[in-house]
């Protein structure tokens, strides 16, 4: 059975193979020249960085959130639909191979072999990347940092998991729909929607995050924003560890309720009517933010700090193994149940 | 000895359709029969709840002692040969074979090879290029290396052209005489089957019509042409299948057991075809006209 599979596999196999293999020889052009600047002075990277390289850590992470994808999509999703609309499940599910095991062993290989895939991939662009990850430069500019949700989900081992997810939630979509483009299309559909999902709604939780109460100050302001069709303002800050994920910023009066701005703090930073974003530096703000902490404010913030990678890494690892072996078993169960 | 194909109460169900109903028959082992009926009348989810590819809505279904393709044993037991005969277009003859050897633990790899090279297929041939003739021809040989107890084949002639048709089926009773199996073909073209089965079985609207014995059933089947009359003065013996009057002449098809006496009759002979055209045109038994059934 594994010979079949692999029989019917391989040209896939073979392209995503040359497809790695030609990916990570353009990073390993490029990326010697990152580790070379990372190692002689990390201060000022950032400002070392040719557009290029920019350009490359941005398509670093475009490629590795897009290989689970593309996997669930070509390899997930025709699996056993193509065989459902050619007939040819026909010729397979009557061989001395149960339909069970017949399932089970392509779905393994694929599930395995995409891993692999999008392991190396990840592997690859991390190792490129990793030195940019979270770095900011001497005046305007960063890059996300690895825990931050731009980043999390193609660093790390998760986009393996996510390869496995999404390569057996195109089987059993394929199965369920028995039309491999409409089973691509619904793959790629759904898959997007858990992608967003859960970095909004899932992942904060997993591990349990961090509460702090952070006085406003020049040090640990990072912006005053208006909203122009309420006229509120409100402020964030930062922790001490930028590459912190910071999930909730609020601000709280001096009773520890949660509280709006006070309205003086419009005429007193005297900032333009429309948002002022990113790192303030204006003098005038200071004696506003002074004022703020003497009547009391201050600013709670829950985060995940940046220590917390690996432990989240690992926890949605799991999340998303355990939902594709969930798929996988209900997807035996309607292979072998309802498409008889 | 245990029949080939043993149904009780046999139906199947679509949503609100039913492929199949009340379909109780037996398909004796060691024989060729064949599964004739119109588009539609329900021969296509037989074959394929005899092959396990469907589950039965209700009945039961048992294929050479056991349930079909409830285990590798069970699997073994049955070559099956679908409709439109699917190969996998992107694999060669060759990987046909080695799937076949691969997945089978009795395959016969010496007469498949011997099957490949007689009909001059070349093993590097990918499936998709092959003819329709050709494809069917493989197709088969999957189905005999495989060393079935029963062989099922599903329309295998439906898309070949004539000579491809004698082609096959002739290859089809060659290895039938080697191998000593039990065949089980559809067709709706009764004179594909006429050549090659010894039991037929006619399906109408998923109902079993007739079944029997292809020798019984021309013994005992008679066209009787005569002037014209009503078929209530015919023998207790005599059971009508058809009639057709025109102002002065009857035609019959009847059934009976003995020999029919009346000398106003001309008696002849039907050919299988004939014959269960005959049972296919009649309309849907309102009376009681229980389905016919032969056996031995």
């Amino acid at each position: 059975m594994i010979w079949l599979t692999w029989r019917q596999f391989r040209v896939q196999a073979l392209t995503a193979l040359i497809a790695a293999a030609a990916l990570a020889a353009v990073l390993a052009m490029t990326g010697r020249r990152i580790a070379d600047l990372a190692r002689r002075g990390a201060e000022q990277l950032y400002d070392l960085l040719t557009s290029t390289d920019v350009s490359l850590f941005w398509a670093g992470l475009i490629v590795v959130a897009g290989v689970p994808a593309v996997l669930g999509a070509f390899w997930g999703a025709p699996l056993v639909a193509r065989e459902l609309e050619s007939g040819t499940h026909r010729l397979a599910w009557t061989q001395s191979v149960t339909r069970t095991r017949w399932l089970v062993t392509k779905v393994a290989v694929t599930a395995l072999a995409a891993a692999l895939t999008a392991g190396l991939v990840t592997l690859a662009v991390t190792w490129w990347s990793h030195p940019l990850d979270g770095i900011a430069g001497s005046t305007r500019g960063s890059l996300p940092g690895h825990l931050t949700p731009v980043s999390f989900a193609m660093r790390g081992v998760v986009p393996v998991a996510y390869a496995v997810f999404a390569v057996t939630l195109g089987v059993t979509l394929g199965a369920v729909l028995r039309r491999p483009i409409p089973a691509m299309a619904l793959t790629l559909v759904l898959y997007v929607a858990v992608q967003v999902a859960v970095p909004l709604w899932v992942r904060p939780h997993l591990v349990a995050p961090t509460g702090a109460t952070i006085a406003i100050s020049k040090d640990t302001l990072d912006s005053i924003s208006l909203d122009p069709s309420s006229g509120t303002e409100s402020i964030t800050v930062h922790t001490a560890d930028r590459g912190d994920w910071i999930l909730s910023n609020d601000t709280l009066d001096a009773s520890g309720h949660l509280a709006p701005l006070p309205g003086w703090l419009n005429q007193c930073s005297a900032s333009p009517p429309t948002n002022v974003q990113g790192a303030v530096q204006a003098q005038p703000v200071d004696p506003c933010l002074a004022r703020l902490t003497a009547q009391g404010y201050t600013q709670r913030v829950v985060y995940q700090p940046a220590g917390s990678f690996w432990t989240i890494q690992w926890a949605e690892t799991g999340l998303y193994l355990v939902a594709s072996v969930l798929l996988a078993a209900f997807c035996v169960w309607w292979v072998r149940d309802r498409l008889s | 000895m245990t029949a080939a194909v043993a149904t009780d109460g046999l139906g199947k169900r679509y949503g609100r359709r039913w492929a199949l109903s009340d379909c109780t028959l037996e398909i004796p082992s060691g024989r060729v029969t064949g599964l004739v009926g119109k588009n539609g009348a329900g021969k296509s989810t037989l074959l394929n709840l005899a092959a396990g590819l469907l589950r039965p809505t209700t009945g039961t279904i048992e294929v050479c002692g056991g349930r079909p393709a409830s285990d590798v044993a069970q699997l073994a037991k049955l070559g099956f040969v679908a409709q439109d005969t699917p190969t996998y277009p992107g694999l060669s003859v060759r990987d046909h074979l080695r799937l076949g050897a691969r997945l089978n633990p009795g395959w016969d790899d010496a007469l498949a090879w011997s099957r490949i090279e007689r009909l001059g297929l070349d093993p590097g041939q990918r499936a998709g290029r092959l003819s329709g003739g050709q494809r069917a021809q493989l197709a088969l040989a999957l189905g005999l290396a495989k060393r079935p107890e029963l062989l099922i084949l599903d329309e295998p002639v439906a898309s070949l052209d004539p000579f491809a048709r004698r082609e096959f089926l002739q290859l089809l009773m060659e290895a039938v005489a080697e191998q000593e199996l039990s065949v089980l073909l559809s067709s709706h073209v009764v004179s594909d089957l006429e050549r090659v089965c010894d039991h037929v079985v006619v399906l109408v609207d998923s109902q079993v019509r007739l079944a029997g014995e292809v020798e019984t059933l021309l013994e005992t089947h008679h066209r009787l042409t005569g002037p014209r009359r009503a078929t209530r003065a015919l023998p207790r013996d005599q059971r009508v299948v058809t009639e057709r009057h025109t102002d002065r002449q009857t035609t019959l098809v009847v059934r009976t057991g003995g020999v029919v006496l009346d000398p106003s009759w001309t008696v002849t002979e039907l050919s299988l075809e004939d014959l269960v055209l005959s049972y296919m045109d009649r309309p849907s038994s309102g009376e009681a006209t229980p389905a016919l059934e032969v056996l031995r």
